[in-house]
């Protein structure tokens, strides 16, 4: 009886996950879709204390189980405030941390094993699980906490480098997979575990500290992959089915955005982690090249209102500027007031733009512009020849028109925003530096190219003023 | 932790979980990356209940650090989930039909 219940609870989980990802996966569901994987989850938990009540029997420990329920109200009360208060803005940083939460999870449940089971892990098998969840779950940890500090601008965002920095990265690697082979031959050396559990934590800084920021979106993709794995390798360590289910689907669409986020900038998942792009180490060079493509033109807010006002069509494409600069509401005013004036106006946004997958559509929704106006890349690049204006917004890279036009260029061959195809274009930005890639931007010198300078906000701000006047 | 599954049934299952995964999720529009990311971030929480069983049958320090990881994990799900489901209360059609 209580053994029907229990499998139950965890098929109910199962198809809970499963349909609630599914629905996730699509606009018009994916709110239900959330909380068909919330139930999901109420259900696992229910079994799994229906589990522990049925396998303590005569001993069922009172003591035991205050301190579950003290962990999960204490944990559920933190997470649940913090969710509440944070500021959309803040979102990337919010994910990673929840992110590594989960991973130093699956660390204690393997250490919690081993020191259960006496310091031997038992047979080859438990140890190489355990080993791999401890390790999986201490990088997702520490990296997470590293991408935490770089996106809540506590660390640097550029990347932090040092010489022989692969070299020793290598090593420690290296180190790791000895270690792992040798705790899995002789799995009662506990303190091999004890070790490489601080290790872990080391590496997972290690791998995050030397990628820049505008790489983030991959590297969170990334990490929330590994927390999926961590969960799934400790459920082959206590031999649970459903954490092995459950972190496998997780596992796999870390997998699919990390491919996504990849894709979108045209480098391998092994150039994203180890070349230390963004260093600004070509800097100079970029910049003396970019000193004989000419002069850029400047205007004001008020010049560029009279060209937006004959405009029959806009398209706004935002980056990190406008999450920077907290300009998403103002630019869903402007686009109100263009569309009162019979504009057409559409956001496009580059996969990789910001600095986690989906940052501008988040901000965007935050300030209630209609999803339906905004579109992907290889959606509007087509028509982009037949746009009026194109208002490029805190963006810098991914409207990079050398990453078509100039094969020596670092960013060559990845897929940008072709503004530079439409009539007029107005880029949006604080000052002539080059983005955070160091990389010059040749979209600033073309002739119908205008430089609008100043705080983002700012400037859009002004521009609806005009038009209210 | 009763009834022991074999270690074979338990690769098949993480192969089949990973590809229906990879099915499930394969085309997901880019408005929906960061909602995804952090709703299956909070699935992820799933270790919760492994978490849950060591600190139940544990004794001394695996009980400590068992709770430890059911206090982790119970931030992951329960923030994971509540956050997600506030961005996604802010994604709006224009048909303004309640959304999505």
């Amino acid at each position: 009886m209580m053994n029907a219940a229990i499998t139950i609870c965890y098929l109910l989980a199962g198809i809970g996950f499963i349909v609630g990802l599914r629905m996730l996966g699509k606009t018009q569901s994916a709110r239900k879709g959330n909380w068909v994987s919330a139930l999901g989850m109420l259900a696992a938990v229910l079994g799994a204390f229906l589990a522990i009540v049925r396998d303590s029997g005569a001993e069922f420990s009172f003591g035991n189980v205050v301190w579950i329920v003290v962990g999960v109200v204490l944990g559920g009360v933190i997470g649940a405030v913090t969710a509440r208060m944070v500021k959309m803005t803040a979102m990337p940083e919010m994910v990673a941390l929840f992110n590594g939460f989960g991973g130093i999870a699956s660390l204690l449940v393997a250490a919690a094993t081993v020191v259960w089971l006496g310091g031997n892990a038992g047979g080859h098998f438990s140890a190489a699980t355990l080993f791999l969840a401890m390790l999986i779950g201490g990088i997702t940890f520490t990296g997470s906490l590293v991408a935490f500090g770089k996106l809540a601008e506590k660390l640097p965002s550029k990347p932090i480098l040092y010489s022989g920095q692969n070299v020793v990265n290598a090593l420690v690697m290296l180190l790791v997979v000895v270690a792992g082979v040798c705790y899995t031959i002789w799995p009662d050396q506990w303190w091999i575990f004890l070790v490489v559990s601080l290790i872990s934590l080391y590496f997972g800084v290690a791998v995050v500290i030397p990628i820049g920021g505008a790489d983030m979106p991959v590297v969170i993709s990334l990490l929330n992959s590994y927390s999926g794995l961590a969960a799934c390798a400790a459920g082959f360590a206590v031999n649970n089915t459903l954490l092995i289910i459950t972190g496998g689907l997780v596992g796999a669409s870390g997998i699919i955005l990390t491919r996504i986020m990849c894709k979108a900038m045209n480098r391998s998942l092994a150039n994203v982690l180890f070349s230390g792009f963004g260093s600004g180490s070509g800097g100079s060079g970029a910049a003396a090249a970019g000193g004989s493509q000419g002069t850029a033109k400047s205007m004001t807010p008020e010049d560029a209102y009279y060209i937006l006002e004959a405009a029959q069509s806009v398209v706004i494409v935002p980056g990190y500027g406008m999450a920077v600069a907290q300009a998403q509401h103002a630019v869903r005013e402007l686009a109100e007031q263009l569309e009162a004036n019979g504009c057409e106006v559409k956001f496009a946004i580059h996969p990789v733009a910001g600095r986690m997958p989906g940052h501008m559509n988040v901000l965007l929704a935050e300030a209630n512009v209609p999803y339906e106006q905004l579109v992907e890349m290889d959606d509007i690049n087509p028509v982009m020849a037949t746009m009026d204006v194109a208002i490029v917004l805190g963006a810098n890279d991914v409207v990079n028109p050398a990453a078509r036009e100039e094969e020596s260029s670092p960013i060559y061959g990845m897929p940008v925003i072709n503004v530079d195809e439409a009539r007029t274009v107005f880029v949006l930005k604080r000052s002539m530096r080059s983005g955070f890639a160091g990389i010059e931007n040749p979209l600033f010198f073309k002739d119908n190219t205008s430089m609008i300078f100043g705080d983002a906000k700012a400037t859009i701000e002004a521009m609806v003023a005009e038009f209210k006047e | 932790m009763s009834g022991h599954v074999p270690y074979e049934a338990l690769g098949f299952l993480f192969m089949l979980a990973m590809f229906l995964g990879l099915e499930l999720i394969a085309k997901v529009p880019a408005t929906l990356h960061t909602p995804l990311m952090s709703g299956s971030n909070a699935i992820s929480g799933i270790t919760l209940i492994g978490a849950m069983s060591l600190a139940a049958y544990g004794t001394g320090w695996s009980i400590f650090l068992g709770a430890l990881a059911v206090g982790f994990a119970s931030i992951n799900v329960v923030g994971g989930y509540l956050v997600t489901d506030r961005m996604l209360e802010m994604f709006k059609s224009k048909s303004k039909k309640g959304g999505a």
